[in-house]
């Protein structure tokens, strides 16, 4: 099981969260005019990589908040975390 | 159904010796490299020779054979999907399966002992009710159970209604079934092997040769290799093999795992899955119970899960099955599953010409080993998508011609 740091309560068990998939996927600006290419970029492309990951959780358990963790996909190895709308660490690759 | 009677354990042959060449070297180039040696590569290597005359060809490996979710899943078998174009796949799939060891000349094990699918309220009966027609409809073979019907086929099932998720009905696919996942990439190494192909394992690809948008062949950790047209058929990894060749898919790589219990009398002579209660199980022919749970959430390259998932899964199987309680759970392992947002494979041409993909298998590649290869193979001989893997082009995330298959792939996989 995880342990997940989350930057409000600390590092706490995998079973209080759930996954938000990638973090800082912004919604299109001028989504009026976007091609169906730039649609399903938005919609359905989301990266994948092997090793450092910027991603979101929530605490559902917990503080019921979102935030953003740097994770590493090998080993599950946590970077920091960091509030929304905040200054995004660098990874710690 | 009247074939279901008990089986006995069974006394596997013994382990085979040489079946292809173990150190395999790369030649300098081929006319197709293939990368991924598990089943779907292995397949479509073989139906490369065999059914288009291509023997030419390297199958490259990063590990060994097999050793990635071809030695990692449950082995399950069905076709009983919702969609057509599912239906098409999968049950083409299902029709080389029952032949394939003679084909091959090969035991796989391949056992059609049949695949049941829980149901546990209302709205449940009703979604596989619906997918019971629809296979109907398809001219895929489904029956519909009363739990007392289930109990017949299953007798260990609890189908008390007081229990927290009630039996109430499930379909049942009786040329559904299970076979040994080893021996069937053995037995289609061993054909392709017999037949020309290079299986070249401790390989790993480190990128791709790419000209005016064409591939021209690969890098790896044994050096360049040249080859005229090149399929990516390397399930989790996929998404890192695209990004080589500079573009992006849409796959999630997730850990999806599984466990096997220590040697028990037989028990259960079917395949029992469960979307709601998240189980589903079948006992080996050894004796071992073979359990699978639901993937974990988060993306990962690590082939291991958390413990929670498995604590989760198995109390649930221990409700259903309250002879499950007192079984020694063995080992459990984890294997890297490439998820598509609608659940189904990802097949055909990419933006790089001559380059070829197959994946997006997800929870449930296992069962379309044989029509993965087959439509693979043709689509790489002829250079355009085959008929059976038009639909699941990757432009259908452009054109919104999803095929959502969530809920026939759900947990069972």
């Amino acid at each position: 099981m995880l342990h997940i740091p989350c930057p409000y309560c600390g590092p706490r068990d995998e079973t209080e969260f759930h996954y938000g998939s990638e973090a800082h996927v912004a919604y299109p600006e001028d989504s009026a005019n976007l091609t169906d290419e730039e649609w399903a970029k938005f919609v359905f492309i989301r990266s994948n990589p092997k090793g450092w990951m910027a991603e979101r959780w929530v605490h559902s358990a917990g503080c019921r908040r979102w935030f953003n963790v740097w994770r590493n996909t090998i080993n599950h190895e946590f970077g920091p975390s960091y509030k929304p709308f905040t200054q995004q660490p660098k990874s710690p690759a | 159904m009247a074939n279901m009677t008990r089986r006995r354990t069974v006394e596997l042959p013994d382990h085979p010796d040489f079946l292809w060449v173990a150190d395999q070297k790369p030649k300098k180039s081929y006319d197709v490299i293939i990368i991924g040696a598990g089943g779907h590569g292995l397949a479509t290597a073989y139906y490369l020779a065999k059914n288009h005359g291509i023997t030419n060809v390297a199958v490259i490996e990063k590990g060994w054979l097999a050793g990635g979710n071809m030695g990692r899943n449950t082995t399950i078998i069905r076709s009983n999907y919702l969609w057509d174009e599912s239906a098409g796949i999968y049950d083409h799939s299902l029709k080389l399966w029952e032949n394939l060891e003679e084909e091959v000349g090969y035991e796989m094990f391949f056992s059609q002992r049949g695949v049941m699918t829980l149901a546990h309220s209302v709205s449940d009966v009703r979604s596989k009710q619906r997918n019971f027609y629809a296979n109907h409809v398809n001219a895929v073979d489904s029956v519909w159970l009363t739990p007392e019907e289930v109990k017949e086929i299953a007798p260990i099932v609890n189908i008390s209604e007081d229990i927290r998720y009630p039996v109430m009905g499930a379909t049942f696919q009786p040329r559904g079934g299970i076979a040994k996942h080893d021996w069937v990439a053995w037995g289609y190494a061993k054909a392709a092997a017999d037949l020309g192909v290079d299986i070249i394992q401790n390989c790993e690809v480190t990128g791709f040769k790419i000209v005016d948008g064409k591939v021209q062949g690969i890098k790896t950790t044994q050096g360049d290799i040249a080859a005229n047209k090149v399929g990516m058929v390397a399930a989790g990894h996929t998404s890192v093999l695209a990004n080589m060749a500079g573009f992006d898919v849409p796959l999630q790589s997730r850990p999806l795992q599984a466990l096997v219990s220590e040697l028990n009398e037989q028990v259960l002579d079917t395949v029992i899955m469960s979307g709601a209660v998240h189980v589903y199980v079948s006992q080996a022919h050894k004796g071992e119970l073979v359990m699978g749970a639901g993937t974990d959430s988060y993306n990962s390259y690590a082939q291991r899960g958390g413990f929670h998932v498995i604590e989760h899964q198995l109390a649930a199987a221990c409700e259903l099955f309250p002879i499950f309680e007192r079984a020694h759970m063995l080992r459990t392992w984890g294997g890297i599953v490439d998820i598509a947002p609608d659940a189904s494979p990802i097949i055909g041409l990419t933006p790089v010409e001559n380059l070829f993909i197959n994946s997006g298998w997800g929870t449930g590649g296992f069962k379309a080993t044989p029509g993965s290869g087959w439509v693979m193979a043709a689509t790489i001989a002829n250079g355009e998508p085959d008929a059976l893997a038009k639909p699941y082009a990757l432009d259908r995330f452009i054109s919104g011609h999803l095929i959502d298959e969530h809920g026939a792939a759900g947990v069972a996989h």
